[in-house]
This record gives C-alpha cells, sequence and structure tokens, in this order.
C-alpha cells in the first residue's frame, strides 16, 4: 500500500497520458511534468518566506508576521497568509526604470536569472522514478547552469548605471565564482566514490542499509566534511547570511538589484530562493541520500515525502543559520574560500581516495577521519592566525 | 578550534527558538493594541488640569497665576485672567482662569509647568492614543478638555497623586491653624478687651455708686 | 537539416554578427555569451552531452565573466566616437568571400580527407574518463601545469609588493 503512494504521481501521470493520442504523448507528458515545477516550487517559495520571516521573528524574540491568515477575512493562520499581500504588493508597484540605464538589459537580467533555476530543477529526483530529465552527466548540468547565474547578477549590476549596483555586482560575481570551486570539489568526491554523474544512480548507491541505518555519504568521514563544505559554499552561492554582502540592506541597499522595483524585483527574489531550494536538494541527493529513508524500520514513509521533508529541514538550518551568524566582510569572505574551503576541500578528496581504495576495512574510516581532522585543526589555526578572539578591548574609551 | 563559536552561537538561537513557544520571557513582543503595558508611575505625555470634587468650574484649582505660561518653553500655553473671584479650597477668594489654552502640537511634554505650579493644579496626563483629522482646532485643547477630576490623577500617577493631596491638606491644615490661631487671638483679645472693659465699667460704677467722696478739708487750718 | 539546427545556428550566427558590430563592448560580450549558448546547444544535439555541459559550465560561467571584467577594468566600456563598421567593407566581405571559397574547395577536395567517416565512439562520461587518464593523461597533466603556471603568473600579478624605501628614506 504504501509502495503505490509512494508512486503515485507516477500512476497519475500514467493514467492522464492514457487519454492521450499517440501522437502527443512525449510533449503532453513533458508539459506535464515540466508545468509542475512552476507550480510547486513558487508555492514552496512563498510558504518559505513566512517560515522566515517567523522563524527569524522567534529567535529574535518576536512573534514575526501573525495577523494575516486569509485575507479580507479575520481568519489569521498564524499570519501564514502574508505571501498573498506580498505578492499583491509586488505585482502592483511601480516599475521603475532609471532613465540612463540600458533598456534591453536591464529588462533582460531577471529573465536570465530565472531560466537556468528553473532549468536546474530538471534533473533533480523528488521521489522514486520522478526525476524529469534523468541525464547521464545530471550533476555537471546543475553546475553548468548554476554557471549561468553570474551573467545574469553582472548584467544586473551593469545596465542599472549605477555605481554601487556594479560594485555589488562585481562582488557578487567574485563571491559566487570562488565559492563554486568548493562547491564543485566537495560534490567531486561523491562522484568519485559513486561512479556517475548520474543523480539517480547516486542515490541508488546510498540505498542500501547497513544495521538499520542507511548508506548516505554523510555519514562517512569524507562525506560529512564534504556536506559540511557544500552546505557553506551553497550559503555563499545563494547570496544568504553570513554571505550575503552583496544585498545587504544595511552595506549596499540591495548591491546589484537596487535599481529593479514590482515584478522584476519579485523574479529576482524568487529566482535566488528557488536557487537556493535547487542547491539544497543537490546537497541532500549527493551527501543525505535524496529521497531514502536514514532508518531501515522508516523506508515506508513516500519517497517524495522525504524529499520535502528534508528540504524543508535544511531550509530551516539556512534561517537559523542567517539568524545566529553576523555577516562576512568581503576580505573575510574570500580569505575563507581560497584558504581554508579550497584546501579543505581537495584534502577531502585524497581522503576520499584513501577510504575507496583501502577496501572494506574498518581501518579506512580512521585513516580517512585522521587525515581530515589533521587538516582542519591545521587549517583552522592558520586562519586564526591574526586575530585575537575574544572580548573587546577598547584603548581609550576605559 | 574552528567553529566552535559558531556551534555555541546556533545553540543559543536555538534556545531562543523553542523556548520564545514556552517561556513568556524569550518572547517579549506585547502585541499592541490588543494587550496593553501597564504605563509606569512617571508615565507623561500632556498636561491637564486639577480640580477637585464634582464641579470642573468650581473646583479648579487653577488660579491663573501665570507662572507655567511664563516658564514655558515652547510658550503653548495661554492664559485670561478672570475679574471676579472665587473661593478655593482653603476658602479664600481668589481669581480663577476664564480661557486657559495649550496647544498640544507645540507641547514638548517637559513638565515644567508642573514643576513651577504652586498650588498643584497642572499635572501629566498619560493619554498618548490622541490621533486626530483636525489639524488646527483639534489640535487646541481648551479649559474644558484639560480639567479633569482629582481621582483621574489618582489613577493615573497614584503616588504622586497622594503627595499632592498631602501637600494640599498640609496648606490647608496650615491655613486652618493660622486662622484658628487668628481665631483664638481674636477670642482672647475680645476676651480681654471685655474684662477690661467690665473692669473699667466696674470702676466707673464703682466711682459713680460710691458716696460722695469726702470733700477734701477746705479750711485752712489757722487763718 | 532538421529544425533545431537550424533555428540553433542561425541565433549563433546573428549573435556572432552582432558580437563583432554593436557599439557597446558590454553588448558585445553579452552577444558572445549568446554565441557560447548557441555552440553549446549544437554539442546537445550532436550527442555530446559532457562537452555541451562543460562549455556552458567553462565559457558561459567563467569565461565570459572574465570577458567582461576585463572590459570593465580596463575603461573600453564607454562607446566609441567613430563608426564600428570599417569605410571598405564591400572589398573586404569580396575577399574574405573568395578566400573562404578556394580553402573551402581545396579542403573538400583533398586527398588526404577518409572518404568514409568512422562510427561515432560511445561518447559517455565514463568513456571520456577512461581515455583522459589512459591515452591522452599526457595532454591533461600538460594543461594542469599550464593552468598552473597562469595561476601563480596572476597570484604574482597581485601579490602587494613590500613597502620598500627610497633614497630620501621616503616609502613606496
Amino acid at each position: 500500500m504504501f509502495d503505490q503512494l509512494d508512486q503515485i504521481f507516477v500512476t497519475l501521470k500514467h493514467l492522464l497520458m492514457g487519454y492521450v493520442p499517440e501522437r502527443w504523448q512525449p510533449l503532453v507528458s513533458a508539459v506535464i511534468s515540466i508545468a509542475l515545477i512552476p507550480v510547486i516550487f513558487p508555492g514552496l517559495f512563498s510558504i518559505v518566506t513566512i517560515l522566515e520571516r517567523k522563524g527569524l521573528g522567534r529567535i529574535q524574540n518576536r512573534p514575526g508576521p501573525n495577523r494575516v491568515g486569509i485575507p479580507f477575512t479575520k481568519i489569521r493562520l498564524a499570519g501564514f497568509g502574508q505571501f498573498i499581500p506580498d505578492g499583491v504588493k509586488m505585482l502592483t508597484k511601480e516599475d521603475i526604470v532609471p532613465r540612463a540605464a540600458d533598456k534591453v538589459v536591464h529588462f533582460l537580467a531577471p529573465v536570465v536569472m530565472l531560466i537556468p533555476v528553473l532549468l536546474a530543477y530538471s534533473v533533480l529526483p523528488f521521489g522514486k522514478n520522478m526525476t524529469i530529465a534523468d541525464f547521464d552527466a545530471g550533476v555537471l548540468f546543475f553546475f553548468a547552469v548554476g554557471g549561468a547565474v553570474e551573467v545574469s547578477v553582472f548584467m544586473a549590476g551593469w545596465s542599472s548605471r549605477n555605481k554601487y549596483s556594479l560594485l555589488g555586482a562585481m562582488r557578487a560575481i567574485a563571491q559566487m565564482v570562488s565559492y563554486e570551486i568548493p562547491l564543485i570539489l566537495s560534490a567531486v568526491t561523491v562522484i568519485m566514490i559513486a561512479g556517475s554523474l548520474n543523480l539517480s544512480e547516486i542515490i541508488a548507491k546510498q540505498n542500501h542499509y547497513t544495521a538499520g541505518i542507511a548508506h548516505w555519504y554523510v555519514f562517512t568521514p569524507w562525506g560529512f566534511v564534504g556536506f559540511i563544505l557544500f552546505l557553506i559554499a551553497s550559503l555563499a552561492e545563494s547570496n544568504r547570511t553570513p554571505f550575503d554582502l552583496p544585498e545587504a540592506e544595511s552595506e549596499i541597499i540591495a548591491g546589484y538589484f537596487t535599481e529593479y522595483s514590482g515584478f522584476k524585483f519579485a523574479l529576482f527574489f524568487l529566482a535566488e530562493y528557488l536557487g537556493m531550494f535547487a542547491i539544497c536538494t543537490l546537497g541532500m541527493t549527493l551527501f543525505l541520500g535524496g529521497w531514502t529513508a536514514p532508518f531501515a524500520c522508516l523506508t515506508w514513509i513516500p519517497s517524495w515525502a522525504w524529499f520535502f521533508g528534508k528540504l524543508l529541514a535544511f531550509v530551516f538550518l539556512f534561517i537559523w543559520i542567517r539568524g545566529t551568524l553576523p555577516r562576512l566582510r568581503m576580505d573575510q569572505l574570500m580569505n575563507f574560500a581560497w584558504k581554508f574551503m579550497l584546501p579543505m576541500a581537495l584534502i577531502n578528496i585524497v581522503a576520499a581516495g584513501v577510504w575507496h581504495f583501502m577496501g572494506a576495512d574498518s581501518l579506512r574510516w580512521v585513516y580517512s577521519g585522521g587525515i581530515l581532522a589533521v587538516a582542519y585543526a591545521l587549517l583552522g589555526r592558520g586562519l586564526m592566525n591574526k586575530q585575537k578572539l575574544g572580548k573587546r578591548t577598547y584603548r581609550y574609551a576605559e | 578550534m574552528l567553529g566552535e563559536q559558531i556551534i555555541k552561537g546556533m545553540a543559543v538561537t536555538a534556545k531562543n527558538f523553542f523556548g520564545s513557544y514556552v517561556s513568556k520571557e524569550r518572547l517579549t513582543t506585547v502585541e499592541y493594541p490588543e494587550v496593553r503595558l501597564e504605563p509606569k508611575e512617571n508615565t507623561r505625555q500632556f498636561p491637564f488640569l486639577v480640580f477637585d470634587g464634582d464641579d470642573a468650574e468650581k473646583g479648579l484649582r487653577c488660579v491663573a497665576c501665570q507662572i507655567c505660561e511664563k516658564e514655558c518653553p515652547p510658550q503653548c500655553i495661554y492664559i485670561v485672567k478672570s475679574k471676579d473671584k472665587k473661593p478655593d479650597y482653603k476658602g479664600q477668594m481668589q481669581v480663577y482662569p476664564v480661557t486657559f489654552d495649550i496647544d498640544i502640537s507645540v507641547c514638548m511634554s517637559c513638565s515644567i509647568c508642573v514643576e513651577v505650579c504652586p498650588f498643584e493644579s497642572i499635572k501629566m496626563d498619560t493619554e498618548f492614543e490622541l490621533s486626530t483629522d483636525d489639524r488646527f482646532d483639534g489640535l487646541l485643547w481648551g479649559k474644558k478638555k484639560l480639567a479633569k477630576p482629582n481621582s483621574h490623577y489618582h489613577k493615573v500617577h497614584a503616588q504622586d497623586a497622594k503627595d499632592s493631596d498631602a501637600v494640599l491638606a498640609a496648606e490647608k491644615a496650615k491655613a486652618e491653624a493660622k486662622a484658628k490661631a487668628a481665631a483664638e487671638a481674636k477670642v482672647k483679645a475680645e476676651a480681654e478687651a471685655k474684662v477690661k472693659a467690665e473692669a473699667e465699667a466696674k470702676a466707673k460704677a464703682a466711682v459713680a455708686a460710691a458716696p460722695a467722696p469726702t470733700p477734701p478739708p477746705a479750711t485752712p487750718p489757722a487763718n | 537539416m532538421s529544425l533545431p539546427f537550424l533555428i540553433t545556428a542561425i541565433v549563433t550566427l546573428f549573435a556572432a554578427a552582432a558580437a563583432m558590430s554593436l557599439r557597446n563592448l558590454v553588448h558585445c560580450a553579452l552577444s558572445f555569451v549568446v554565441v557560447f549558448a548557441g555552440l553549446a546547444a549544437m554539442y546537445l544535439q550532436l550527442g555530446a552531452q559532457f562537452v555541451g555541459f562543460a562549455q556552458i559550465l567553462v565559457y558561459v560561467g567563467a569565461v565570459a565573466i572574465l570577458i567582461v571584467f576585463a572590459i570593465l577594468l580596463t575603461r573600453s566600456g564607454e562607446t566609441p566616437n567613430q563608426a564600428v563598421i570599417a569605410p571598405g567593407w564591400f572589398y573586404g566581405i569580396a575577399i574574405s568571400a573568395v578566400v573562404f571559397t578556394m580553402l573551402g574547395w581545396s579542403v573538400l577536395n583533398s586527398k588526404t580527407l577518409p572518404k568514409e567517416i568512422a562510427a561515432a565512439p560511445e561518447t559517455s562520461v565514463k568513456n571520456i574518463g577512461d581515455v583522459l587518464m589512459n591515452k591522452y593523461v599526457l595532454p591533461l597533466e600538460l594543461i594542469g601545469l599550464l593552468l598552473t603556471a597562469a595561476m601563480i603568473g596572476a597570484v604574482i600579478i597581485a601579490l602587494k609588493e613590500p613597502s620598500k624605501t627610497d633614497n630620501a628614506g621616503r616609502k613606496s
């Protein structure tokens, strides 16, 4: 019974395909699969904006939005209807284009940002047999379209003819490019061990259980370190705190999308959050086994439920980190990427190699973990070298 | 160890997050306007005039001395004295204000008028939800709007009202004592005068009622 | 000539022409990005998944950014004053058409061109990896060495020089 529940969407689609004539079947099948993405994920985006505001509020000792439930009624729903007025506000605001702006590029930038992000969803497995395009080189496709986002950031910053937008765009691109390397290198360890770039196959490799616990890659030393690196790099790729210097309100007044208002701003916002979901999903697929259950006794829960549950857990983690950490300065950010994360990612590859080539020996955990622990301690000490971290003392104020 | 403080920080925020659902001190926000905080003792917003008893005209403590008008820094008080007098709480006849206007769009709530008033008649009110759509007359308050009973003063500033009452009672007692002393002195003086008058009268009467005094011997003894 | 190929080819050619003839340099760079994307689409149509995705990853994601940074940092983003198209454009096109025809005819009629085309090899990622590590490992390592040299050069250029004092005791 639970298997049927698991495959309910696949069977629904096959049912629908039965009503469609033979010639049109591929096209309609593709259209149905694709049409679900712009429906589900922006819906998830709206819920996540409210969850974020309420979560941040509770972390900061305040309730967050709690008035708007169903508009035009008094039903409050603890504020979860806030996205409706927010959406209406974004849509009805005046679309101001600066007089000196480059009109065509200014118009295209949000579009160019949204399209690669939506494309990236086509290789992600949402459940068992629920991938839209199961490419052989799926991971590579994902990173390729992730790189296309940088072009749109530049277009947005440059076309506004605003020094600060351009500065913000340059910083954003520098940050994205620097953190793309640890991102890809930490994914490379998984690809190495799994032996394939195909996401469904990577999940299949993680889908066995030993003593009730799944063979997720995060439970191995190199996988754990790789997961942490991937997490930090994905925070940086989606411009979230503590890496949100390019779009921080108190620093550069929204950076590269300063000059955007109304629907274009909504598109940027949407693209950013969708990018965050996509990268969370990739991290989940590579390290946390995608739609598989962590314990063998829980496999009866449908795969898509696990998928969304894990995605929401990731999102909660991101919101938690946002509420905790202060913003990193640009040079601190770049230092961290090049002097800590890149060496750590390279050493992680070595550790993964050691783990793989030692075979099914239980000593490999010790060696692999040992290499990583030593590297972490040394690199960490190197990073904290010139700073005296502690309570701040003021020379003249005492 | 790199990252140790981050984990500690995240533990603190997690405690905040989960604690905000269970304990009051982790969710310090008060959801105004459904829930309002109790105002403190020294809350102040705009001034009001205190009157004793029930009648705003008869019990008004203000005697139009115009000290507050002179001391007000933005000069938002406008007073017009009356030509006749009325008795105040001590029974003395005092002048009263015919017009007492405060422009609350100018008032800066410094409470200097309260500090300098010798008659405990102008005090600070605590009401702040005063939005009006009338920019001119709605923000110029006259005597009718400003006069509020002493019971209101007790309600908004309990301790201050008690002290104020004590001061007035002391004044009144002093005045009464003075009056009593004056009255007593008067009575005493009257009594003394009366005694003296009686004594005089008595002496006079005694003088009159006494037999004719023997004429002094008029004969010279030896011619 | 299938329809996807036609569309991709037309878009790529137009973008290439635009990249040459637009006045604003940044617009040219952005048209270049379209050219790269068009090329990637062609690779994908030929069934070379890895090369197509790598084209997007490397060219659109990195090389385009490099070009754009170079334009912005060297202050040539301002529009030029004179026309972009040279005065003798007609003769230029005529001569290049003649040269192209000659070269094309000679290449197509050459005797060293094999007449039958060998079957396309299996181009899954696994095979590419195998071949790179076994048959073409030397070029791979040489390219790695070249990239390392380039990176070291970039770091040296960007390195802050240690301050030296000149004869008068002033620090530079």
